[in-house]
């Protein structure tokens, strides 16, 4: 009997631990932990990864819905989802600013999602311009997500700027070679009292599944989806392992041999003698 | 059978068909073609040495089937690895190499395709290239617009949907100053949302001049990085010059511009050569302004107006196919564009595998989008043609047949910043 309610007790307290989960940005609660992209694939696809990736925010390039007629991008998205509009094409903070306020006045709300590159062969975020933007638009009312390479300076740089979250790399955007960076991702987790949002280079819904098992707030896919052979079946593959990830996480994992073997006979029993 | 790119035109003087015929027959009354015109800004760059050096060693028939299948392996194509698909050993494996240049697209560019026309304002031309439409000895009706008639092209364009247009002139500077290009950039702006220029190679500060009004993307064709040929192919005026034509993207990019195009004419010297100059003039100039968007493109020669001979000769569908396709691996995150010089099959096959942007409701001819868009018979001149096209798609046609291709149209994703 004790060990039933011990089960009760636990099955519960999971679910409420579920059920409380939330995913908070700019004080907009979110369950989904599934950020889509939406720049590299058949805009007839949209809703339906939406659904099937369960997702509740969607990122897209202000200058694909800086368009006039035929198929506007923003036209496909759903209502209820957030759009998180991002800043590529800016090579300078300058011009990511500028870009976010076209954001703004496209009518795409106050979320954005800094990018700066000055490298158009790897498209790899440039920290320090990254830092300078995200101050100024925080300023200006903006919740700021800054794509950034995962270092931790840069990112406690951003804390201070007032981003809502950072968004460090896997790896390199479009590449699908999963966590390159893991270490340095974990070191953010550890270390920032952000959301972190694991971006770019996630190629399969295992690798979504382990960053978010590391603690990561979130994961953004664009390129995994768009190049598989079935895309509302990976959305929902990757939603599936980013549900896993994140209870993992939440259950807490217990003794795992990849962290390091415990000594089968205490170190400190000398203590006791 | 070699072309034959020398046609006299009964409408040229005496003395005028004189000199054609010196240019063409007496080297020695030609310029240098590697020493600078007055005016030409030098740029002391080190880019050309790195790419003719490279060029000057590439022996294609040395490579091996070995070769090809190594370089497929590889993750990253090196500049050797590139050598070899580019070789004739390459050939048998043209579906294993497509295979591979579909799966980088894929992950640069998704399943998008860019939709673009071009526009050409002016058809004159200073210099004799002996394979051009526009070369000043070829008897053509000749055409500039004027800023009413440029405002009344890019509306119709506009009206068509379409966002991204190429200016494009003649090379004639005394015709189509810098001024004049200026005003149709900034004219552009007001109708469509990125503005890119095929104009004559000019200075740095006349780039940053266009580029303040307006132009963020310049396109310049080598035609060909065999200076020897070169020289026998454009016998007169400013374009004689190569290394100044050669410098051109980069000073372009000093100018401020955004990106630049790079292209060989294909057909007019040995073609493997020419791709593995025209990629590698892009390769170095990436890591010098590794914040620049390039871009590559493949054009074939194409018969002209009063001649229809002039073809791409050894460079069928199959070399060009394995050319795109050895871009694409040796560099994932070029543009790749196809002119409509090139059939619809193969425009509809290539976008698939590594083309991502293709022109549509193309002319090449100056001053005919009303006549061509709506089908009326225009009661204002019209310039001629710079070559024949082959795929006339309009946009509406070139979008729905893409979208019908499984292929994602995108008419913009460009902000003018």
């Amino acid at each position: 009997m004790a060990i039933a309610k011990i089960m009760t007790y636990l099955v519960e307290k999971g679910d409420k631990m579920k059920n409380d989960d939330k995913l908070i940005l700019g004080r907009k609660e979110f369950n989904s932990r599934f950020i889509l992209g939406s720049g590299k694939y058949s805009l007839s696809l949209i809703e339906s990864a939406i659904k099937d990736a369960g997702a509740e925010i969607i990122t897209l390039a202000v200058r694909r819905a800086n368009t006039k007629e035929h198929e506007n991008i923003l036209d496909y998205i759903p209502e209820n989802v957030t759009l998180l509009p991002n800043t590529s094409g800016a090579r300078n903070a300058d011009e990511a600013v500028r870009i976010a306020k076209l954001a703004r006045e496209l009518g795409c709300g106050n979320f954005v999602k800094v990018e700066i590159m000055r490298d158009s062969k790897y498209l790899l975020p440039d920290n320090n311009e990254t830092v300078k933007a995200t101050e100024i638009l925080a300023k200006e009312g903006f919740v700021v997500l800054p794509y950034m390479y995962p270092d931790l300076y840069a990112a406690r740089a951003l804390v201070d700027a007032g981003a809502s979250a950072v968004m460090p790399l896997a790896s390199p955007i479009g590449s699908n070679k999963g966590l390159a960076t893991k270490e340095f991702i974990q070191i953010l987790i550890d270390e920032i009292d952000l959301p972190v949002i694991v971006d770019a280079g996630i190629g399969r819904p295992s690798q979504a599944c382990e960053a978010m098992e590391m603690g990561a707030a979130a994961i953004m896919a664009n390129t995994a989806l768009a190049t598989a052979g079935n895309l509302p079946l990976m959305a929902s593959a990757f939603k599936s392992a980013i549900i896993a990830g994140r209870n993992a996480f939440l259950a807490k994992p217990g003794r795992v041999l990849s962290r390091g073997a415990s000594a089968s006979d205490p170190l400190t029993g000398f203590l006791h003698n | 059978m070699e072309n034959s790119f020398f046609i006299d035109s009964d409408k040229l003087s005496p003395a005028a068909l004189e000199k054609k015929h010196r240019l063409e027959n007496d080297p020695s009354s030609r310029t240098n073609h590697m020493e600078y015109m007055e005016g030409m800004e030098i740029i002391h760059s080190d880019i050309c040495e790195k790419v003719m050096s490279q060029v000057a060693g590439y022996d294609y028939s040395k490579y091996t089937a070995h070769d090809v299948i190594a370089a497929l392996e590889h993750e990253n194509c090196s500049i050797e690895d590139f050598k070899a698909l580019l070789s004739p050993a390459a050939e048998p494996f043209l579906e294993r190499i497509a295979q591979r240049a579909k799966a980088e697209t894929g992950k640069h560019f998704g399943n998008t395709v860019y939709l673009f026309t071009p526009l050409y304002i002016a058809n004159y031309c200073e210099n004799y290239c002996v394979y051009c439409g526009f070369n000043c000895y070829n008897d053509i009706r000749r055409m500039k617009l004027s800023i009413e008639q440029i405002d009344r092209e890019m509306k119709i364009i506009a009206d068509s949907g379409m966002e991204e247009i190429l200016i494009l002139t003649g090379e004639s500077r005394s015709k189509s100053g810098i001024e004049y290009i200026g005003e149709a950039c900034k004219l552009a702006r007001k109708y469509f949302r990125m503005v890119g220029l095929e104009i004559y190679p000019v200075n740095t500060d006349e780039y940053r001049y266009l580029h303040e009004c307006g132009a963020d993307y310049v396109t310049v064709f080598q035609e060909t990085y065999d200076t020897e040929k070169y020289e026998k192919l454009h016998l007169m005026g400013h374009k004689r010059v190569w290394p100044y034509r050669f410098d051109a993207q980069e000073r372009a990019l000093m100018g401020g511009m955004r990106g630049a195009g790079f292209s060989a004419l294909l057909g007019l010297a040995d073609f493997r050569k020419d791709a593995l100059a025209s990629a590698l003039h892009v390769y170095y100039l990436q890591r010098k302004y590794p914040h620049a968007e390039m871009s590559l493109s493949c054009p074939r020669l194409r018969p002209i107006i009063n001649n229809d001979k002039i073809n791409p000769l050894d460079v069928h569908e199959t070399q060009l196919c394995q050319v795109l396709c050895a871009y694409r691996i040796f560099m994932p995150f070029v543009g790749i564009t196809v002119s409509s010089r090139e059939s619809e099959s193969f425009r509809n096959g290539i976008v698939k595998i590594a083309a991502t942007k293709i022109s549509a409701g193309v002319s090449t001819g100056i001053g005919d989008h009303e006549s061509k868009y709506s089908g009326k018979k225009s009661d204002s001149t019209e310039g001629d043609e710079q070559f024949e096209i082959s795929d006339d798609r309009s946009l509406d046609k070139m979008y729905n047949d893409m979208s019908a291709e499984g292929l994602q149209p995108v008419l913009n994703d460009y902000i003018y910043v």
